[in-house]
């Protein structure tokens, strides 16, 4: 049995962790909420992201953190040109029309990867990955936390949009009632772009924190698209605070997983979360009912 | 004559909200039964709850003297009640023939005898010459005939039509007015009809019940119901298409 | 089906089964893969293309039924064609409780598909840590004597996988085939097409799309205990793999889904795509990792966006075999 002191920085860092996915989850609850379409690229976008945070360390010594802007900025022209050429003929097609989409272009991703570099692993190294808070028994790693600050201050910023704003308003009329949002005016697939957008640029920061956590190898893609599924099921598809949620309980599952169990075991706890909520609670620990 | 569909004191709520409260009415077999009033008086709740799909609150729905309320749709089909949507809900990536040939097969097992039926179904509907086409390229009007030779198809002893004459013109709505007073005297099919299209209401209901806010304010013969006061006032202001 | 279609069949018929009397081991080897990825293509077909039940777990029954019948010819030494048996009553006793919570519990599309993805994850974990099965070390039976044919044990040349696999890929079309023209067939259709309705019309859908599940199910544990003899290696990160779900449904969806011959079509078109881009990079000496399934991946996407139907819809049409 494990020290009640080791237990706790176990969760603390899986905590933290957890919270880097949930930002990633966010991304995708944010596409699937407003467009409908399940974004099965949404792992590979996080590994592009993480290797655009090493590149731009690597050529300009650019902290993981100050990359972030041109990271996120990029990725949301991305989405937004995604969306609006790629998936939007599809919006009208069946779910495994768009899958199949969205599964050409992860496998694309993955591969032009694979060719620019290699299967190697990379990562990015600056000093204060070594540091740590210490409270009593308990180590805080400077890096998550710092990651995990930027995860929650991005997706604040998230929900301020969505709350405060006109644009964020007219989203979220868009995804209640498609129709509706068309009545009025609203230019949907402007909104829908812009959504794809914003959820890109979620995934951009979010793997912008993780490479200053893990490895990055082409093929931690699929990986991810499912981990960011389970979570958003887990949390509530649709719901913004659940995809933190979910990220928070997956991270400190995982954690526990490989402290208790074999670390292979780690995500074996997160689909069986996933049976149980999608078998008793179909809409989400945090989300409302359809 | 005696009672093929008893509704007894149906009541169903959503979320708080009365859909339909303490309904009850009859309908004889053999009869042709028209169930009207005004947008969101609570019509199709009614139908959804002798179809199956919702279970009522509270009450009994009786067919054939059995307790048929709660029970599942497709169960409510096989036990020989028929229905249409008001929305219509074609098989878009078949062809009109193969839609109805589903409904078919819930009284055979053999796609010979299935076709067949489809066939004759599809001609007494003036459908006949666009069989193979695929459903997705109907018209609104073929389509309702559609849903109707799909429910037709199961061999219902009893034909619940939602507003299949919505949208019709009134060439077309008389024609489909000839084709169920067809069925009706000839086959001997009842038949329980929402219906907004008084026209076709008059032309053919033998009993009329009358739905407001979710209860029953009148019921009776058509000249007996087109004076009731109680009908006129939640009428009145009310557009009907006559 | 027309006469042509019929004349067309039987040429393709008698071509494969003359194959490997002109083929070489290679192109033997290829069209193995080819009519394995038809076969597997077929049983799915029958889950989502007839019934419309997206399931991106197939990987799922193809890892039981390879695990299942591996292991008790590897460990109980008993033949693979009493453990066929086990492996395709496993497999549909899996498909019956992932179908009977799903079902039962109304959980359909997207969320459906979620299911069985986990489902098939979960799994591959559990395999990597069964240690009767090798845990994540991996499963190996020995490899066949090519020039002895030992049927019993299902061990021979490659000829003979060759005709297993012809014969399955056959017997499936004809199922299939027979399948949608039954009241099941029908009743398929109309549940993919609209659930609500279907009831209406009298069918239990609960029933109808459990069956789906229970011959896709076991079609395709067949289809895994052919993976485990022919290749005669099994890890769970491989064979349970999500890719391999996906690489499932690739043939059908190119092919044309819910069709007959599109995931026959499928297969064979895929297989060739990806031979032929290998043999292009060769020629020209282009030897990048991943530029292979980059192009893959971009023909996928121009299919995909351009044929939404797949192509045997329109090729049938072209070639004058449309019904």
């Amino acid at each position: 049995m494990p020290s009640i002191d080791l237990i706790a920085n176990v969760v603390i860092a899986g905590l933290l962790t957890g919270l880097v996915y949930g930002l990633m989850a966010l991304g995708l609850s944010v596409i699937f909420g407003v467009v409908r379409v399940v974004n099965f690229a949404h792992g590979e976008m996080m590994t592009i992201a993480m290797y655009c945070a090493v590149v731009l360390f690597g050529a300009f010594k650019l902290d993981p953190f100050l990359a972030v802007l041109p990271v996120a900025a990029v990725f949301f022209g991305f989405g937004y040109a995604m969306q609006a050429g790629l998936i939007n003929p599809f919006i009208t097609r069946p779910e495994h029309s768009q899958f199949m989409l969205l599964v050409a272009v992860a496998i694309i991703m993955v591969n032009v990867l694979l060719m620019i570099f290699g299967p190697s692993a990379l990562n990015v190294q600056v000093d204060y990955q070594l540091e740590s808070y210490e409270f009593g028994p308990i180590l805080f790693d400077k890096a998550r936390v710092l990651a995990a600050g930027m995860a929650l201050a991005t997706s604040a910023g998230l929900f301020a949009f969505f709350k405060y704003t006109n644009t964020g308003k007219a989203i979220r009329a868009c995804a209640d009632n498609n129709l509706g949002a068309k009545v009025v005016g609203l230019n949907v697939k402007h909104l829908y772009a812009l959504t794809f957008g914003l959820g890109s640029a979620c995934v951009a920061v979010a793997g912008c924190m993780m490479i200053l956590l893990v490895d990055v190898v082409p093929t931690l893609g699929p990986g991810y698209t499912l981990l960011a599924f389970v979570i958003v099921i887990i949390g509530g598809l649709g719901s913004m605070p659940g995809a933190l949620f979910g990220g928070i309980l997956i991270g400190v599952s995982e954690a526990m997983a490989g402290l208790f169990f074999a670390p292979s075991a780690k995500s074996m706890f997160g689909f069986a979360l996933l049976i149980l909520v999608l078998l008793f609670r179909p809409q989400g620990l945090l989300g409302r009912k359809p | 004559m005696t009672a093929l569909l008893e509704v007894r004191e149906i009541s169903k709520a959503f979320r708080g909200l009365k859909a339909v409260s303490n309904a009850g009415f009859e309908v004889p077999q053999g009869g042709l039964v028209a169930l009207i009033g005004p947008n969101g008086a609570g019509k199709t709740t009614c139908f959804n709850m002798i179809a199956g799909v919702f279970k009522p609150d509270s009450g009994e729905i009786l067919f054939q003297g059995n307790r048929i309320d709660g029970k599942r749709p497709d169960e409510i089909c096989v036990a020989g009640i028929g229905r249409t949507f008001q929305i219509v809900k074609p098989f878009a990536g078949l062809s009109v023939l193969d839609n109805v040939i589903v409904g078919a097969f819930n009284r055979t097992k053999r796609l010979s005898d299935a076709s067949k039926a489809a066939s004759d179904i599809l001609d007494k509907l003036g459908l006949g010459p666009k069989r193979d086409l695929p459903a997705s390229s109907l018209t609104l009007p073929d389509r309702k005939r559609l849903e109707v030779a799909r429910a037709l198809a199961t061999r219902p002893t009893l034909l619940l039509l939602d507003e299949v004459m919505a949208g019709l013109r009134p060439t077309e709505c008389d024609q489909m007015v000839e084709v169920f007073r067809d069925l009706n005297a000839k086959d001997g099919l009842t038949i329980l009809l929402i219906e907004h299209v008084m026209r076709a209401v008059m032309a053919l209901a033998q009993h009329i019940v009358v739905l407001h806010h979710g209860e029953i304010i009148a019921q009776g013969t058509p000249q007996h119901v087109v004076r009731d006061p109680a009908v006129l006032e939640c009428y009145l202001g009310e557009e009907t298409e006559v | 089906m027309n006469q042509r279609a019929r004349i067309l069949l039987s040429i393709l018929g008698i071509v494969l089964v003359l194959l490997p009397a002109f083929a070489g081991n290679y192109a033997i080897s290829v069209a193995t893969l080819i009519l394995y990825f038809a076969f597997v293509g077929q049983a799915w077909n029958v889950m989502m293309g007839f019934a419309g039940q997206l399931s991106l777990g197939h990987s799922l029954y193809v890892g039981v039924g390879a695990y299942v019948a591996a292991a008790m010819f590897v460990n109980l030494g008993i033949a693979p064609w009493a453990g066929i048996w086990v492996a395709i009553l496993v497999c549909m006793a899996m498909g019956a409780a992932i179908g009977f919570l799903a079902f039962r519990f109304g959980i359909s599309g997207v969320y459906f598909a979620l299911l069985t993805i986990a489902f098939a994850e979960f799994t591959r974990i559990g395999f990597d840590h069964l240690q009767w099965t090798g845990g994540s070390g991996g499963l190996f039976l020995k490899v066949a004597q090519r020039e002895q044919m030992d049927l019993f044990n299902f061990r021979g040349p490659p000829a003979m996988y060759y005709y297993s696999i012809l014969a399955l890929t056959a017997g499936a079309l004809a199922l299939c085939s027979w399948l949608l023209k039954s009241r099941a067939g029908y009743y398929w259709q109309a549940i993919r097409e609209d659930e609500e309705a279907a009831q209406a019309l009298g069918i239990n859908t609960f029933r109808y799309k459990m069956i789906a599940v229970l011959i896709s199910s076991a079609m395709t544990a067949v289809s895994g205990v052919f993976f485990a003899f022919y290749y005669n290696n099994l890890f769970p990160e491989q064979i349970f793999h999500i890719s391999r779900s996906i690489e499932i449904i690739l043939g059908p969806i190119i092919g044309g889904i819910g069709t007959l011959f599109g995931p026959i079509l499928g297969a064979f078109v895929l297989t060739m795509l990806a031979d032929g881009i290998t043999e292009v990079l060769a020629h020209f000496g282009v030897e990048v990792p991943g530029i292979k399934q980059v192009f893959y991946g971009v023909v996928l996407l121009v299919v995909v966006m351009f044929l939404p139907h797949g192509i045997w819809p329109t090729l049938a049409k072209k070639i004058g075999v449309a019904k």
